[in-house]
């Protein structure tokens, strides 16, 4: 066992490294992956906070990173046709600024986690569950047939979104300013789980009554939670719609929500770099298997069993063991 | 639009509504008695569906097609249960999900592994192609009357055998308190992976018999898997009859609200935009329903409170 | 990763220089579409095999009918692989999440099969090349066929999502009669009572519908145990090769439209034909023909010039259309999307196999209805 806080140090020097070396040795594509990586991870530690943090088993986190991929969509689809939005009677132009889109992205996706927390927070345990399931269906079904932004084609945006003083094409520079929001991610995950907030939290996802016994109102504690937990995915979908450079509705499917708490399991749920190492370790099995056999889904599959039936708590857990209470 | 065409949707909401019984009877007792999210359940449906069409194309037998949905998609729960799915009940939600997940991941590419890329063909017997005449002058096709019946049979059957069987005994006890059947001496591991080869089967028959008029392809049990979890979450999970009223109220839903949507919005807008928004939110209408539900009785309409 | 190095064996002994040209193929080689994207690739393989070229090297990759893989997989093969051409995608959604940046960046993207109207009017390039249809033809043509017959009130249906909607815009452009009903049903819908029931009570004379899939497969096997007995009419999507088995007896004397067939009669489709199912087992469908011609376009223009080195002249050689094409006459109109003719099959069965025959011609020298909007 070796301490957490090494792990972690040595987790995010290897995340730094890889890209760096791939840029001396220039193979942007690697960089590429990195990005990609660093955006399921910033995705990924925003169900951290909900499902680690508390508690909240989402199966439909996938209609934030939707909201966030459909906000840039959206946004720059109108700055690159050169026609205003129209809002009931209002017209509003496009944009090309990723700090616009992201803010439009944080502000949506946190307006649709209350509405979907609310709803949803009613239920608990399986049927919170199939709730978050069943209200992305219908954000999936409803882009499908949304056919002014493309329907189920999804849009295309030729190219990547601007942000001052960058050249966003250019991979390490895209890079740098995924690794950045990710970096600042982490720094709000690690404040959050030590915060009275955070210590509230477990404490309502552990034992309810003791929290309404102090005078706090858990399903309040776990909306805070879920709808921070949403705005963070959904600012991941805006990075993740500019790396493609497209959305479509697949980012809206329940494939996509089970996903990403594959993520987090395959790191280690609660974790503060469980996100990381598990966007990091799916990133790269995706490539290296891709690589050996069509059939790769078959050994992703066992793989991910034998973590689940062998090593909970995930990678972390596997070197540090058991997380201390409050972390 | 006629009152025949109306009745005869609503007949077709009902076929549709007991083909998803016969998925959600299994998903719910499993989570009932076990305890357990089964998302894997509609890989079972699947090899249900690919065993009918392998069998039926070597021995034309639609019967022994049906005979070897249910083995095989009963085995294949079986050994799932005893090389996997024994070691999650102890297990939370999460690592349920997360584990049946990737059996989803296992069986459908391992199935195109053995099968290929195609979709098989599996068609109906003979004998029960072809309409029947309703009163009333409906011409309804006789093998979807059919599925009606055998979906109400096996409904009747499971009733049964839970309410009036020794073996319907040990599982409502194993519902209601999973400590007391073991203080009972009943061997709990046997009794679990029946139960589990028994949902299986249930699957199994739904692929096979569904499976004869749609397509038999790899990836078919997911959009039925999701159907099922959103009826045993209306229905109240873990109950038998909440899965059947369930199942009713999806099918109903999903079937009129295809047809109707479409004209009542023809009523404020013009056709072409009608249809397109219509159908948009035809495509919606289960998982609002679901969500209404849940807001109105959080655990569902037969669900014990949590 | 899997390398294709095709001709290694002439290579050796030819002592040439080997590999001077990268074409990257993302097709959907696993899930629901893969028959689609294995007919392509071995169409396209079995084109260069035949040619002897040892100066291809083939890079495939599976992009899972999924977007992101498709985008993902692009970036690797421009960024990673630098290869001078790519081709392969099946699905519009897919092309149009790859092939604008693909084609922005300098490569040449050859399509064999998708042809979304974006990339065929306002969204044209250069460098994009389409050589199987644009996604309106196959429907304008069962239109045009529909008024050749006589048919006077259809019913017509097709999922709700953009193809679909094409499909139904298609086929009213070219159909003159009325329309007895016009539904949009779910994308992956597997049940059709529904809209059976719709068909019965709405007193049409015929039944247009596009269906790709297992959407297809289910439907006419519903339709034909109905009872419901007006003639259907289809693109050739619901009847190719590799789906009509499955869908059995319930398609046989179904019409429907395709740019190629195997009946088609030239030198260069007979021999395809015959070497296709001599090497692979089965018979080619519209896929594998399309793959097939895409490969000899793209040999036919490396004969004239090297894409890294002279695109303009690749470009030129390209669009001159310079091969023998199973589909006998082939052209570029000015949007670089097919001008040629549209068929129309009827589904039989010779011996334990169902196929298709032609029965006639629905549209000659077609072309598409967006090139006016292309700007290149």
């Amino acid at each position: 066992m070796i301490p957490e806080r090494h792990l972690n140090i040595a987790v995010l020097m290897l995340f730094f490294a890889v890209p760096a070396w791939a840029l001396i040795m220039d193979e942007p594509f690697t960089i590429t992956l990195a990005t990609r990586a660093a955006i399921l991870a910033l995705a990924a530690t925003g169900l951290n906070i909900a499902l680690g943090l508390g508690g909240l088993v989402s199966l439909g986190h996938a209609i934030f990173f939707g909201i966030g991929g459909y906000a840039m969509g959206v946004l720059a689809f109108h700055a690159q046709t050169y026609t205003p939005m129209q809002l009931g009677g209002f017209e509003i132009a496009g944009t090309k600024s990723m700090p616009v889109i992201w803010l439009v992205a944080l502000v949506a996706s946190g307006i649709a986690a209350v509405l979907v927390g609310l709803l949803s927070l009613r239920t608990s345990g399986v049927y919170f569950i199939m709730i978050t399931l069943a209200f992305g269906q219908m954000f999936y079904y409803f882009a499908i047939s949304w056919r002014a932004y493309g329907g189920e084609d999804g849009l295309s945006i030729y190219v990547r979104n601007d942000f001052p003083g960058l050249n966003t094409l250019d991979p390490i520079q895209f890079f740098g300013l995924c690794a950045t929001l990710l970096c600042l991610a982490l720094l709000v995950f690690w404040r959050l789980a030590r915060s009275p907030f955070g210590l509230a939290l477990g404490a309502a996802r552990q034992v309810p009554q003791r929290v309404e016994t102090v005078g706090l109102d858990p399903v309040r504690l776990k909306l805070v939670a879920f709808v921070l937990s949403g705005m963070m995915t959904g600012l991941a979908g805006a990075l993740f719609a500019d790396l493609n450079r497209f959305v479509s509705p697949t980012m809206f499917s329940w494939q996509f929500s089970g996903e990403l708490i594959v993520l987090v399991i395959l790191g280690g749920v609660g974790r503060l770099m469980g996100p990381l190492i598990g966007a990091g370790l799916f990133v790269t099995l995706e490539h290296v298997l891709g690589d050996i056999t069509d059939f790769w889904h078959v050994i992703l599959g066992a793989i991910l069993l034998v973590i689940v039936l062998f090593a909970r708590g995930g990678v972390v857990g596997l070197f540090c063991g058991k997380a201390r209470p409050d972390a | 639009m006629s009152t025949i065409l109306v009745i005869e949707q609503v007949i077709n909401g009902l076929q549709f509504g007991v083909m998803l019984f016969l998925m959600a009877a299994g998903l719910t007792l499993i989570f009932g008695v076990m305890g357990l999210i089964n998302l894997a359940h509609g890989s079972l449906y699947m090899i249900g569906a690919f065993a009918a069409a392998w069998v039926a194309g070597l021995t034309g037998s639609f019967l022994l097609a049906l005979v070897a949905a249910m083995a095989a998609a009963a085995l294949a729960g079986a050994l799932v249960e005893m090389v996997v799915i024994r070691r999650l009940y102890a297990a939370d939600h999460l690592d349920q999900v997360l584990a049946t997940f990737a059996l989803i991941l296992i069986f459908s590419e391992g199935t195109r592994w053995v099968f290929g890329s195609f979709p098989l063909y599996l068609d109906i017997p003979e004998a029960l192609s072809g309409t029947v005449t309703l009163p009333g002058g409906i011409a309804y096709p006789l093998y979807r009357l059919v599925l009606i019946g055998i979906g109400l049979t096996v409904g009747l059957a499971l009733w049964a055998l839970i309410e009036r069987t020794r073996i319907g005994m040990q599982i409502r006890a194993g519902r209601d308190d999973r400590e007391m059947i073991a203080a009972l001496g009943v061997d709990i591991s046997r009794l679990y992976t029946g139960i589990f080869a028994l949902g299986a089967l249930l699957a199994g028959l739904a692929g096979a018999l569904v499976g004869a008029i749609q397509s038999v392809q790899v990836g078919m049990g997911e959009p039925v898997l999701i159907l099922a979890f959103v009826v045993i979450v209306i229905g109240g999970i873990g109950s038998i009859k909440g899965a059947f009223i369930g199942a009713l109220l999806v099918g109903l839903t999903d079937t009129l609200g295809g047809i109707f949507l479409p004209e009542i919005f023809k009523l404020f807008t013009d056709a072409s935009t009608a249809t397109q928004a219509g159908s948009a939110l035809a495509s919606m209408a289960i998982y609002i329903l679901m969500s209404l539900v849940l807001i109105w009785r959080p655990t569902g309409l037969f669900g014990r409170a949590a | 990763m899997k390398k294709w190095m095709l001709g290694a064996a002439l290579c050796a002994i030819s002592s040439m220089a080997a590999a001077d040209v990268k074409v990257g193929m993302i097709t959907t080689l696993s899930g629901g579409g893969a028959g689609l994207g294995i007919d392509v690739r071995d169409g396209f393989l079995l084109a260069l095999e035949q040619a002897g070229r040892d100066d291809i090297e083939m890079v495939i990759e599976d992009d899972e009918r999924a977007p992101d893989a498709a985008v993902r997989i692009a970036d690797r093969m421009i960024q990673s692989e630098r290869v001078d051409i790519m081709t392969g995608i099946i699905w519009s959604n897919l092309a149009m999440a790859v092939v604008p940046g693909a084609v922005a960046q300098g490569v040449f993207y050859l399509s064999p099969n998708a042809g979304p109207s974006q990339l065929a009017g306002q969204g044209c390039h250069e460098n994009y090349f389409n050589v199987a249809w644009q996604n309106d033809n196959l429907h304008e043509a069962a239109g045009a066929w529909a008024n050749e017959t006589g048919y006077s009130n259809s019913f017509i249906l097709a999922p709700n999502y953009p193809a679909g909607q094409d499909a139904l815009t298609g086929y009213k452009r070219m159909y003159e009669g009325d329309l007895a009903g016009e539904i949009y049903t779910d994308l992956g819908q597997t049940d059709y009572a529904a809209e059976i029931a719709q068909i019965r009570a709405s007193g049409a004379d015929s039944v247009f519908f596009f269906l790709p899939g297992g959407m297809g497969i289910s439907f006419l096997k519903q339709y034909a145990d109905s009872g419901v007995e007006l003639p259907v009419i289809g693109p050739a999507f619901s009847f190719d090769q590799g789906i009509l088995q499955a869908v059995g007896d319930a398609a046989l004397g179904v019409v429907n439209t395709s740019q190629w067939s195997k009946d088609i009669e030239n030198e260069t489709n007979a021999a395809f034909v015959e070497s296709f199912e001599a090497e692979y087992g089965r018979l080619p469908s519209l896929y594998a023909s399309q793959g097939f011609d895409t490969a000899n376009l793209l040999i036919s223009a490396l004969d004239v010039a090297d894409p890294s080195e002279d695109p303009d002249a690749f470009r030129e050689a390209l669009r001159a259309a310079n091969f023998d094409s199973t589909r006998g006459d082939f052209a570029f109109g000015p949007n670089h999307h097919p001008v040629q003719d549209i068929y129309a099959r009827e589904v039989i069965q010779e011996d334990d196999v169902f196929t298709n025959r032609i029965i006639g011609t629905a549209l000659e020298d077609h072309a598409d209805a967006y090139a006016a909007e292309c700007q290149m």
